[in-house]
């Protein structure tokens, strides 16, 4: 029980791992891509929880108070805003990909020429 | 571990499953929609005000945003073919 | 390789790699019996040395202040990539037309809601030590107040508020103000990113010394970037049938 959130942590990168093997579609395998990310979020947070913790902002309460782990919210928050950002990227190129070979299938995709 | 950290588990597990089972781009940007919520709820539970504040705005509003428009732009040019 | 012989190949390994991510995970301290140091040591001292009461803000902007430069010209660099990919767009071969063409309500709320989410945005910026926010976050939501404009009311309107150039001039003057507040640090005789500006009294919006800077100007670049972001793809999705 005391295990699960590393096993979601395991089980997310999995899933998405497998939604990018099998994936038919560029877009498709972006967000896929998106759930592989999270899963390093989850396993960021769950490894800096504390239990009885509450969150490190002293705004009203006394500074000796039990809180979780602020590197590695520190660590995630901006993981978080760039994701989208990489994950723009990827998307630009898979618009550009359709526009010059008019699919976004990968496996109909034949090898960069030239 | 109390029982609303489980129940945010659960969800989020669901959710990671639901995104990479949906096929068709539409249906996946409305889930995905879903399950970066339900990552929000697990951070709040998590004690990390600050990573689900970037969470909301980034799953409510830049992620759906260039999803669409890349669905969109795609959809245009094959429909003008 | 045909789909049938990957998912195969990506049953077996992935079952290998289940089996080593299970026994890696199991020597890991159980969840919430966090054995680290660091994050509790920073937990007592970082209200006295920086006077910010968010202890991760002060991780994000003043302890680990360099590993946040990374994380802002990872960012910079992306939208650079964007910006080369798709294609270049004059301001006539845009074919500008109302997005959300139908939906009055939505408008309606959209037009509401454009100058509320911008100060709620500037607000989650400017508190960011102070209580959950800071610049990464209260940027996002700059940026969305202003893409909402495109929504709301149309294409013209959001690239007359907020036009490419625009964009481009405040994300550079976001990012090459971080370095720019760090080198400042250098120049008043301390470390790169040491902050030489008085730290103020705890719990007063000016308090806390170069994390405030720093955290305005990490928001500016990422609201900046995100709407230089949304101009290159409506660019892309607009642009006049040839």
């Amino acid at each position: 029980m005391s295990y699960l959130p590393y096993a979601l942590a395991a089980w997310l990168f999995l899933v998405g791992l497998y939604g990018v093997v099998t994936s038919r579609n560029l877009i498709h395998l972006v967000v896929c891509l998106a759930v592989v990310q999270s899963s390093t979020y989850v396993l960021l947070l769950a490894i800096g929880y504390v239990e009885g913790g509450t969150a490190p902002i002293f705004n009203g309460i006394p500074l000796g108070k039990k809180t979780v782990d602020p590197v590695v919210q520190a660590l995630t928050l901006t993981d978080v805003v760039v994701s989208v950002t990489t994950m723009a990227l990827l998307l630009a190129i898979a618009v550009e990909v359709h526009k010059r070979t008019g699919t976004l299938d990968p496996d109909e995709l034949r090898e960069v020429r030239g | 571990m109390i029982p609303l950290q489980a129940v945010a588990l659960a969800l989020v597990a669901l959710g990671g499953l639901a995104v990479v089972v949906a096929r068709d781009i539409v249906r996946q940007a409305l889930v995905n929609g879903f399950f970066g919520l339900s990552l929000v709820v697990l951070f709040l539970v998590f004690q990390a005000p600050d990573v689900a504040l970037s969470a909301i705005t980034v799953s409510s509003a830049a992620a759906p945003l260039v999803l669409t428009i890349a669905i969109l732009a795609v959809r245009r040019r094959e429909g003008r073919r | 390789m045909s789909l049938r012989t990957r998912t195969g190949l990506f049953l077996a390994s992935g079952s290998v790699l289940a089996g080593l991510l299970g026994w890696a995970f199991a020597g890991l301290p159980a969840f919430g019996h966090y054995h680290g140091v660091y994050g509790r040591a920073l937990d007592r001292v970082s209200l006295g040395q920086t006077h910010a009461m968010s202890t991760i803000a002060s991780v994000t902007f003043d302890y680990r202040g360099f590993d946040t430069l990374g994380e802002e010209f990872i960012l910079f660099a992306s939208v650079l990539g964007v910006s080369l990919l798709l294609r270049e767009m004059r301001e006539r071969d845009v074919d500008a037309k109302r997005l959300t063409e139908r939906f009055e309500p939505i408008r309606a709320t959209g037009r509401i809601g454009v100058p509320v989410l911008f100060l709620l945005g500037l607000f989650v910026i400017a508190h960011g030590y102070l209580s959950p926010g800071g610049g990464f976050q209260g940027g996002v939501v700059v940026a969305a107040a202003i893409v909402l404009l495109a929504i709301a009311v149309d294409y013209r309107a959001y690239s007359g508020l907020a036009p490419k150039s625009a964009a481009d001039l405040v994300e550079g003057v976001g990012a090459g103000g971080y370095v720019a507040i760090g080198l400042g640090g250098l120049v008043a005789g301390a470390t790169f990113l040491e902050s030489f500006v008085s730290r103020g009294t705890i719990g007063e919006l000016a308090s806390s010394g170069t994390i405030a800077l720093l955290s305005w100007s990490a928001g500016i670049e990422v609201a900046g970037a995100t709407v230089v972001l949304a101009s290159e793809f409506f660019e892309e999705l607009l642009a006049r049938r040839r």
